[in-house]
Formats: C-alpha cells, structure tokens, sequence
C-alpha cells in the first residue's frame, strides 16, 4: 500500500516547522510515523505536505523540574519506557508505554505524537489524562499550556491547531498507588479496553477506547470521593459513556470489561 | 528526492519519491529482497531491519526520514567468515518452517539481543510480541533465540 503523493519538509528546528505549518495548506507534522503513516497507507488521510521533525534532538529529553518532569514530544515510548526518572517519578507513565504496540514499535513511535493523534483507544493519552498533565504547545505566537483535561475534543480531534506544534508533556510527580490494566487479545494490539488509575490523596481514573476520546471516568471518581467502596465504585465504572462498537467487542461488553477493569485497577491502586 | 544511506555498511545514494517506503527503498530500489512484506500494516514483523542498530518495522517508515541513517537487513549478517550465531541457532533448532517470517524474527532478535544478552524465555517471547509467526512454530523460534544468546555470550 502506497500513501497519496505529498511535499515532504524536513524541519530544521521548532521555529522552522511551526513556519511551514503556518505557510502550506493541509500540512501534517511526522516523527514516528507509527500512527499518521498507517492511516495514509489505508488513504484515511491523505495530507498534501509532510513535515518531517523527527530529527529534531531538542524535543527528545526527559528532565526533572521539581513538581513535574518534563518529557519532550519526541522522547520515544522505548526511551520513557527506560526511562529511571520517569521510573522512580511517574512510574505508571513507562508502565504504559511499555505496552504500546511492540518493541519495533517503540523504537519509533514517540509520546508526543501518541498524544497529538489523540486516539481514543491509545495508552499513553488516557495514561496524560489520568495524571492531570500539562501540554505544551509552540505556535507563530509563541508557547502556551493546554491542560490534559482540556486537550482531548473529539475523535482524533485535540485542541492543537494547525500551526501548532506539541513540544513537551509536564507530568506531576506522585508517590502514591497506581495501576494500568490493558485488556487485548494479543500482545500487540490495541486495549480494547484499558484503565489508568493513579491514587495520590484522590484517585483518578482514565479510560481507553469506552469514548471516541480518552475519557476521566468521573462516576467512579465522585463514587469514591463520596466514601464508597471499590466494589460499588467500579459499578458505575461506564455510567454514562458511550462506548464504540466494533470487530473486537461490542459496546455492552466495553461497559462490562470497564466495570471489571476499573475494579482490578482500583484494588491494585489503592491496594 | 536524493538520499543517501548506508546499507549493510556499503552507501547508496539514490532518488526516491518521498512516499516511497522503506521497505520499497530496500527490496525495489537497492534490489535486497531478503525482507519480506507481510501484512503491510506494522502488525506482523516480516519486513523488520535495524536502523541504527534498532529494530523497526520498514512498512511504516518513509526512505526519506532514513537519509543520512544506517540500516542493516538480513543480507548485512552474515559474513565471509559464515553465517551470524542467530542464524545459525534458527538453523541448528529448525526455527523455522516455511521461512517468510524468518528475516524479521532475525533482525528483530538480533536488536534485542543486543539490548539484552542475556535474556529469560519470557523476555524473549515479550521480545518477539510483534513478529508474527504463521506456521505457528514459535516454540523452537524461542529456542533459536535462547541458542543464539548463549553462542554469543560465549563468544564474548
């Protein structure tokens, strides 16, 4: 399968691609590749430019800040699933991105542009949103920080625009517990369902593929705020989600694998 | 578009379309065939090289993002000398049946090797979680793996 035919840029720097993005019509930014190629392989999309930044050094770096460590957009999910920061700091976020994809995989997808696809059935997205991170995104009017909860619209849809480039991930050191539980058939794929939880005073909770986008579960979150117990929390793990339907599962088993999942990430968690 | 890489340690500057594919790159234009293309969608594995010593799945990535890169296929391991210690392990354990597979079961256990000499069967098998094998003979590709790992350790 060929991808349609294209303008290929390699950027020389952050400046350099947020001015092409800025200048060409129906540009794409690429680093990995591991989720814009495939679409375009399967003509799902079929942007006119291409715009190349995975040489771009400076967005690969991971680096203590104090109350958060920062994680350049193109660190890839081998290098944060290594990484011993990240390890002792966040250690749920390299758990999740050591179940991404496989190991050729991982040498070339990076975190950022997991999270710029936005897809609602990927780890590393639910896994931001959990841990209440902060986005950082460079434009032609400079930086500005997009919170998690405020990132994710819609269906491969995030508050990115188009001349925006994704530079940095700022995820909040924890101590508490934690969990990620990834219900797949084979190792490879995506979850078919998956949760993140992260306890550290509250819990909060995320979700993979029950919305078109990764989604907080908000139920189980006030449930538990309010006293109640895992066993009745993780009861109204799909309350008012719409979950997708397709060849893996249908929607009332997404709802029925939540409400388990939720209950194993939340023992695990807060165990 | 011009792009220039280093193949099995010899260079070749050539001209592609930037929609080429890697693997296109190497079985179409340099005429390496030993990389199979299997599913064409980063699931099975067959089409694995090492770029700069790692392994990737060349179905998902475009010639031009390798410019300037080294890539190694299966044809880059052997030398005068013989075959390389994980295909003779393949060999000695029948670690394969009908081959298609083979290439990217060997490049893919020769990047983790060489992040992990030493590995456990589990390792191996998590190792090799992306190569899919449709003969289903997985059980002597472990063994092929674990082989190679111990013929090289001893070589060290």
């Amino acid at each position: 399968m060929f991808p349609a035919s294209f303008d290929f840029f390699k950027a020389s720097s952050v400046a350099d691609a947020v001015s092409i993005l800025s200048r060409e019509d129906d540009a794409k930014l690429l680093a990995g590749g591991h989720s814009l190629l495939p679409l375009m392989k399967l003509r799902l999309a079929s942007p006119a430019v291409l715009v190349d930044i995975s040489a771009l050094e400076e967005l690969a770096f991971v680096e203590d800040k104090g109350d958060y460590v920062a994680v350049g957009a193109l660190t890839r999910h081998h290098d944060v699933a290594n990484s011993e920061l990240l390890k002792s700091a966040v250690p749920i976020l390299p758990f999740v991105a050591s179940k991404v994809g496989d190991p050729s995989v991982r040498h070339r997808g990076t975190i950022g542009g997991s999270i710029a696809h936005g897809d609602g059935a990927s780890d590393l997205p639910a896994a931001i949103l959990a841990l209440d991170s902060d986005l950082v995104a460079v434009g032609p009017d400079g930086e500005r920080v997009i919170q998690a909860k405020d990132f994710f619209l819609g269906f491969l849809e995030t508050a990115l625009r188009p001349n925006e480039i994704l530079t940095e991930i700022r995820v909040p050191k924890f101590s508490g517990g934690w969990s990620y539980q990834k219900f797949n058939r084979r190792a490879q794929d995506w979850a078919i369902v998956g949760v993140a939880a992260v306890h550290n005073g509250s819990t909060k909770i995320s979700l993979v593929n029950m919305a078109s986008t990764p989604i907080r579960a908000s139920a189980v979150e006030a449930a538990l705020a309010d006293g109640a117990s895992v066993e009745v929390a993780s009861g109204v793990a799909s309350e008012g989600l719409e979950p997708p339907s397709d060849l893996n599962a249908s929607a009332d088993y997404r709802r029925h694998l939540a409400q388990v999942l939720v209950k194993r990430a939340l023992t695990e968690a807060l165990g | 578009m011009q792009i220039t890489t280093i193949v099995n340690g010899r260079s070749y500057t050539k001209d592609v379309e930037p929609r080429t594919l890697l693997v296109q790159y190497i079985r179409d234009v340099l005429g390496l065939t030993g990389t199979n293309v299997g599913c064409d969608t980063s699931s099975c594995g067959a089409c694995t090289v090492l770029l700069n010593g790692e392994s990737v799945k060349s179905c998902t990535v475009l010639a031009v993002q390798v410019n300037g890169q080294e890539l190694t296929t299966i044809e880059g391991m052997a030398t005068d000398s013989g075959l390389h210690p994980i295909q003779k392990a393949f060999q000695e354990n029948h670690g394969l049946q009908c081959g298609y597979c083979t290439p990217g079961m060997v490049m893919a256990a020769a990047s983790f090797l060489n992040e992990n000499p030493n590995p456990t069967e589990r390792e191996v098998r998590e190792a090799l979680e992306g190569n899919l094998c449709r003969c289903t003979g997985y059980h002597n590709i472990i063994k092929s793996v674990l082989a190679a790992a111990n013929a090289m350790e001893g070589a060290m």
